[in-house]
């Protein structure tokens, strides 16, 4: 029945309207098995749209959009036998206990009593809340909460999960956590679709990204292409002297062959470096190319009082990809 | 001794990364459950909000003691010359009404619920579609048992004395679950579509008032004008209500029953299309 080269999610000129807004305004995705799958994009760009339709919690008003080769319109009963959601806010009841949620999902989605109990006592412990099991949800910590929430959508394993902002909000502690989960998840053979603002968090965990932007894909690949068409890292400059930073700039310009954006601050400088191809680790390729770039303002006599190199932000991305700061699409 | 403790459940907190392969093995994944069993485990979730939060059950207590203790005064000289006799008129009227104006608290759970991302599960799982509403009237029953019981403690202590015995009694309580059932659905509608719990409320009052009043619970629709005695007599209210006297005072009226039995079916039909048709749509 289940045909294996069908990919896990497809959709055509998926639209979603809310009155005026077009939350998806002709969304081509395609999701292969068995990865995660990144969805980048700022606020409002119509990631949690995305999700809930493919979840078939919310109809969309045009487009196709296929779960495992099913219509999430048509044959949503059977998207749902397959898919699970972790969603933005929490979607577990805050006022039962852990424990009861977990039986409550379990005994849903069709175990006995005993099997449902045995269950969730086991992702309990899994998820390191056991000693908080016969607590009310409304007295967990954020971290605490994800965890309980994806335990429950993985009571019984799905073939794909959907997991919206997983870490927005969480101390890196728990971002830590919620990640070695989703490896696990991942390395069982469930796929994920993981959305999020996160530049660094799609890159540790996704293998395929997609970014969104107002309800479309602006770029989607591989990992590594997507950061190849952006620069594998930007160098962040505070001059002594403002005066120095026009030439600079032309430095930068020159020896990193790098775009370079003049902040409002008079003595900032920020260098985007392109994929130098560097020795097959991008990383190392950045911090040759900026300590090259570093060399030759020393030989220009300009004085850097500080200097960061960094993995280029969401910010940054979205700046390379549409020529305006990510931050103008979520003025809502 | 305390921050070792706290350091305890810290490193307990944290997921165990061994456990975690083992039980993401993936399972057999169980046959889903049938539609009565996705529907009593809502109602389990229901009853399990009770007993977390078990301040809510004095609306379903407190309301109807006041309301029979009320009416009995205040009317009963009036219109039967005494209170005693009033009563083996008003109590089975007084125990409907109680019980039906509490059906509204369905529509305020739904919507105070909706909004959360918990039922955004719910309406992803693959289970019988109106498991989750059934769920919170089933729930619900609960507390219309609860306010039957009252009523009909505070009736006997006052003097009402049922001639139709525990079974008339029993039955007329049977009938009223019936009822409250079917009507709910015209909250879990409001429920869905009302933008908050107040106005989900103010709409309830507004449904409850005429149709609670505007009926034979309180005086025998023979003394009112003609216009208001033919809305009277369509109202679901008084037919109810004359179904629980007849079986609380032994003479069985099966023309009445029959009726309130048809108008459920009914009520749950058309109310419970609507709800879903809402409830898929939001
Ligand atoms: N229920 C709704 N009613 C009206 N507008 C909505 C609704 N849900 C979303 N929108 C609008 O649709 C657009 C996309 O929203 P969506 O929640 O999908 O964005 P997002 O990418 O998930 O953002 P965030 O990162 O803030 O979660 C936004 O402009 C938002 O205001
Ligand atoms: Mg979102």
């Amino acid at each position: 029945m289940d045909n294996h080269d069908e990919p896990a999610v497809e959709t055509a000129g998926l639209v979603k309207l809310f009155g005026e807004t077009r939350a998806l305004d002709g969304l081509d995705l395609t999701v292969p098995r068995g990865i995660v799958y990144g969805v980048l994009g700022p606020n409002g760009a119509g990631k949690t749209t995305a999700v809930r339709v493919l979840a078939t919690l919310l109809r969309p008003d045009g487009g196709e959009a296929l779960v495992f080769g099913k219509d999430v319109r048509r044959q949503a009963d059977e998207v749902r036998g397959r898919v699970s959601l972790t969603g933005q806010f929490a979607s577990v009841d805050e006022d039962l206990t852990g424990m009861e949620n977990l039986i409550l999902i379990g005994r849903l989605l069709g175990h006995r009593r005993h099997a449902a109990r045995d269950r969730a006592a086991e992702l309990l412990e899994a998820f390191g809340l056991t000693p908080a099991a016969d607590r009310q949800v409304k007295t967990y910590s954020g971290g605490m909460r994800r965890r309980l929430d994806i335990a429950a959508s993985i009571l019984s394993t799905p073939d794909l999960l959907f997991l919206d902002e997983p870490t927005t909000g969480l101390d890196p502690r728990s971002r830590n956590q919620v990640w070695d989960i989703v490896r696990a998840i991942v390395a069982q053979g469930t796929t994920v679709l993981l959305t999020t603002q996160y530049l660094d968090e799609a890159d540790q965990l996704a293998s395929r990204i997609a970014v969104i932007d107002n309800g479309k894909v602006i770029a989607e690949g591989t990992k590594g292409a997507l950061k190849a068409s952006v620069g594998v890292g930007a160098v962040h400059l505070r001059l002594r002297d403002a005066e120095q930073r026009a030439e600079a700039a032309e430095i930068l310009r020159s020896a990193l062959d790098a775009q370079v954006i003049l902040d409002h601050d008079p003595v900032a400088i920020t260098a985007r470096i392109a994929d130098g191809g560097g020795d097959g680790g991008t990383e190392r390729g950045a911090a040759e190319q900026a300590s090259r770039a570093l060399a030759e303002l020393g030989r220009s006599e300009i004085v850097v009082d500080t200097f960061s190199l960094g993995q280029p932000s969401l910010d940054e991305v979205f700046l390379a990809l549409t020529d305006r700061p990510a931050t103008e699409g979520s003025a809502a | 001794m305390t921050t070792a403790r706290a350091k305890d459940d810290e490193i307990e907190l944290a997921p165990v990364a061994e456990n975690l392969a083992s039980v993401l093995v993936a399972k057999e994944r169980p046959p889903r459950p049938s539609a009565l069993s996705a529907s009593i485990t809502f109602g389990w979730r229901a009853v399990l909000k009770i007993k977390h939060v078990p301040e809510q059950l004095f609306d379903v207590t407190a309301f109807p003691i006041m309301m029979t203790l009320m009416f009995t005064y205040l009317f009963g000289g009036a219109l039967a010359g005494s209170t005693t006799e009033y009563l083996q008129y008003l109590l089975p009227g007084i125990l409907v009404t109680s019980v039906v104006m509490i059906t509204m608290y369905t529509g305020v759970a739904v919507n105070t619920d909706i909004e959360k991302g918990v039922f955004d599960r719910f309406r992803s799982l693959p289970v019988w579609r109106p498991a989750a509403m059934v769920g919170y009237i089933l729930g619900d029953l609960l507390r219309y048992v609860l306010a039957s019981t009252t009523i009909m403690v505070i009736g006997l202590i006052l003097g009402y004395r049922p001639d139709g015995g525990i079974v008339g009694v029993l039955a007329a309580v049977g009938l009223l679950m019936v009822f409250s059932f079917a009507f709910s659905w015209v909250w879990t509608m409001f429920g869905l579509f009302m933008r908050s719990e107040k106005s989900v409320m103010g709409v309830s009052m507004l449904v409850l008032f005429p149709l609670t009043f505007l009926s034979n619970v309180f005086v025998n629709p023979k003394t009112m004008p003609g216009w208001l005695q033919s809305f009277v007599d369509v109202n679901p209210i008084t037919h109810l209500v004359a179904a629980c006297r007849s079986t609380m005072s032994g003479t069985w009226d099966g023309g009445e029953i029959l009726w309130v039995l048809v108008a459920s079916a009914v009520l749950t039909v058309v109310f419970g299309t609507l709800t879903m048709r809402l409830y898929n749509r939001k």
